[in-house]
């Protein structure tokens, strides 16, 4: 009781205000199943038809590539054009997931983070006497991070991971008794978690966020960072495709450029800036926050090569076809969607 | 009738926790009659190979399975026999009333391919154990039939032995170069190169 009630009181931050004044506002948390999100209609349908048009061109480059290609095999264009595939797939799903509403994007995003965190494990060196804390992280504390999204309490969501799962998960694991690497597996555990659920969870909570003038438009936020993210990606891709000579971390990620990342996260901040509209920014603010956006999600590939490198794989997995896994996907929104959540947050939300 | 969707349901679940991929390394997967003999360290992994065969041939690949285990309890009867429709044969000693090779050799005869775990029981997730000389038997009495190695890879962390609920990871089973009995092979030279073949496929 007294627990609760504190945790309560927790989230009653300024950002979110007290529970029940936000579950009695329209537009936020409802119990509603798959209350729609109140995408302006008119908006969303402009960038569903500019991310459509996006594709269509990339695709049609792809096809013309191809042909100048000539009909023997190419390896770098098979890729692309797998890669192409993934996000016509990619961008229907979250399209779909989008007009299913604001439920329908925290299921889409906790079914990522299972993913994501699937493939993390998969990696680590776990074993036996770590089965009751991974138990706990799959079965528990991943579902229960996106309850609290679900449910708009903000208090507890922040904190669920790195205060108590990060001190019950070693205690489930020690009283198996088996000490042998024991800081090493515990944090691995803690990083699958960090990155595959706290991290990853910060997308949807951004529909969660009450900002003044901005009522019922938080699906654009969420899209906005994604945007800017993925593009980056993808311009860092071509840019370093197209003129990458110098490699910035030979020992870590060979593929990437200076002159890739100099071009991606220019023009990703760039574009970021020109869609200053869909934002509570002014057009500078949407510039700096791509522009962290963008740094962040390139630190954040970094970290997660080095991670890969050590443990001598190329991509997470293989769900996503071109890509890898959902982790080489989702890499770089994890690491900036935290941040630029609490820069919202701090700055713009009531 | 309801035994289909059943294992529709087991096969579409264990993909959804393990996103278990196939890897056909040393054959494809084709409609020839076949042992698939397997490393054995997790109760998931006769699912996990059952479940990334081609529909058509989960039709007629069937678990040899031991009948101690599996006839405790009316679930694992229900599905071992109706839904995996499983051989079901007695581990230890060989008696005449019930002799493992002959109801292997029946199920074969029938036209079925087996799955088969030749170390006898589920290992504790390092070596593999010597193979138990059931498989030498039946390649001696049913030669026409192809042994192929199938390595599950990852299974023992899903769900090792002593534990109730798996953990979702990544899983693979890898598909071998088919074997057979050479003629005038010894029974534990042959066993040797069998175990052989597994143990290297695990590290292809």
């Amino acid at each position: 009781m007294t627990l609760s009630r504190g945790l309560t009181n927790l989230s009653q931050g300024p950002a979110f205000g007290p529970r029940g004044q936000i579950r009695q506002s329209p537009g936020f948390a409802g119990f509603a199943l798959f209350q729609p999100l109140q995408l302006p209609s008119s908006e969303g349908l402009v960038i569903f038809a500019s991310v459509t048009a996006a594709l269509l061109v990339a695709t049609l480059i792809g096809l013309l590539l191809r042909r100048r290609a000539g009909p023997q095999p190419n390896p770098v264009l098979d890729n692309l054009s797998a890669r192409i595939r993934a996000w016509w797939i990619m961008v229907l799903v979250l399209g779909a997931a989008f007009l299913g509403g604001r439920h329908a994007v925290i299921l889409l995003f906790a079914f990522v983070s299972f993913a994501s965190l699937r493939e993390f494990i998969t990696l680590t060196r776990t074993h036996r006497a770590d089965h009751a804390a991974l138990l706990i992280s799959f079965w528990v504390v991943l579902p229960m991070q996106y309850w609290l999204v679900w449910v708009d309490w903000y208090g507890f969501f922040a904190i669920l991971i790195p205060v108590y799962a990060f001190l019950v998960l070693p205690i489930a694991a020690v009283v198996f008794g088996d000490p042998r690497n024991f800081l090493a597996r515990t944090a691995e555990t803690q990083w699958g978690l960090m990155i595959s659920v706290y991290c990853i969870s910060h997308v949807p909570a951004l529909l969660t966020l009450p900002i003044p003038g901005y009522r019922g438009r938080n699906a654009l936020l969420v899209i906005f960072l994604l945007i800017v993210v993925q593009s980056s990606d993808v311009l860092q891709y071509v840019w370093g495709k197209l003129l990458g000579r110098h490699p910035i971390a030979p020992t870590l990620s060979p593929s990437k450029t200076v002159e890739g990342f100099a071009g991606g996260v220019a023009s990703a901040t760039l574009l970021g800036t020109t869609l200053w509209r869909m934002t509570p920014y002014r057009p500078w603010q949407a510039a700096a926050m791509a522009l962290t956006a963008t740094l962040m999600a390139f630190f954040g590939g970094l970290v997660m090569s080095a991670i890969k490198r050590d443990r001598g794989v190329k991509d997470w997995g293989h769900l996503i076809e071109g890509h890898g896994g959902m982790l080489d996907r989702l890499d770089s929104v994890a690491f900036s969607a935290p941040i630029f959540f609490h820069l919202t947050r701090y700055f713009f939300a009531s | 009738m309801l035994e289909p969707l059943v294992a529709t349901l087991i096969t579409a679940g264990t993909q959804l926790l393990t996103g278990v991929q196939a890897r056909w390394l040393g054959c494809g997967p084709a409609e020839v009659q076949r042992i698939y003999f397997a490393n054995h360290t997790s109760h998931v992994d006769f699912v996990l190979l059952w479940s990334v065969l081609p529909a058509r041939l989960r039709k007629t690949t069937r678990p040899v399975a031991a009948s101690d285990y599996w006839d405790r309890g009316a679930l694992r009867r229900y599905l071992m026999h109706r839904v995996f429709h499983g051989v079901p044969v007695a581990r230890g000693r060989i008696e005449h009333s019930h002799n493992p090779i002959a109801t292997m050799c029946q199920a074969l005869d029938e036209g079925a391919s087996l799955i088969l775990f030749p170390e006898g029981t589920r290992g504790p997730g390092g070596e593999v154990q010597p193979f138990k000389s059931g498989v030498f038997h039946l390649a001696e009495s049913r030669p026409h039939v192809e042994l192929v190695p199938a390595w599950i890879d990852n299974s023992y962390r899903v769900m090792p032995k002593g534990v109730l609920i798996p953990i979702p990871l990544l899983c693979s089973v890898a598909f071998g170069k088919p074997a057979r009995l050479e003629p005038g092979e010894r029974k534990a030279d042959f066993l040797d190169r069998l175990r052989h073949s597994l143990v290297e496929l695990g590290a292809a």
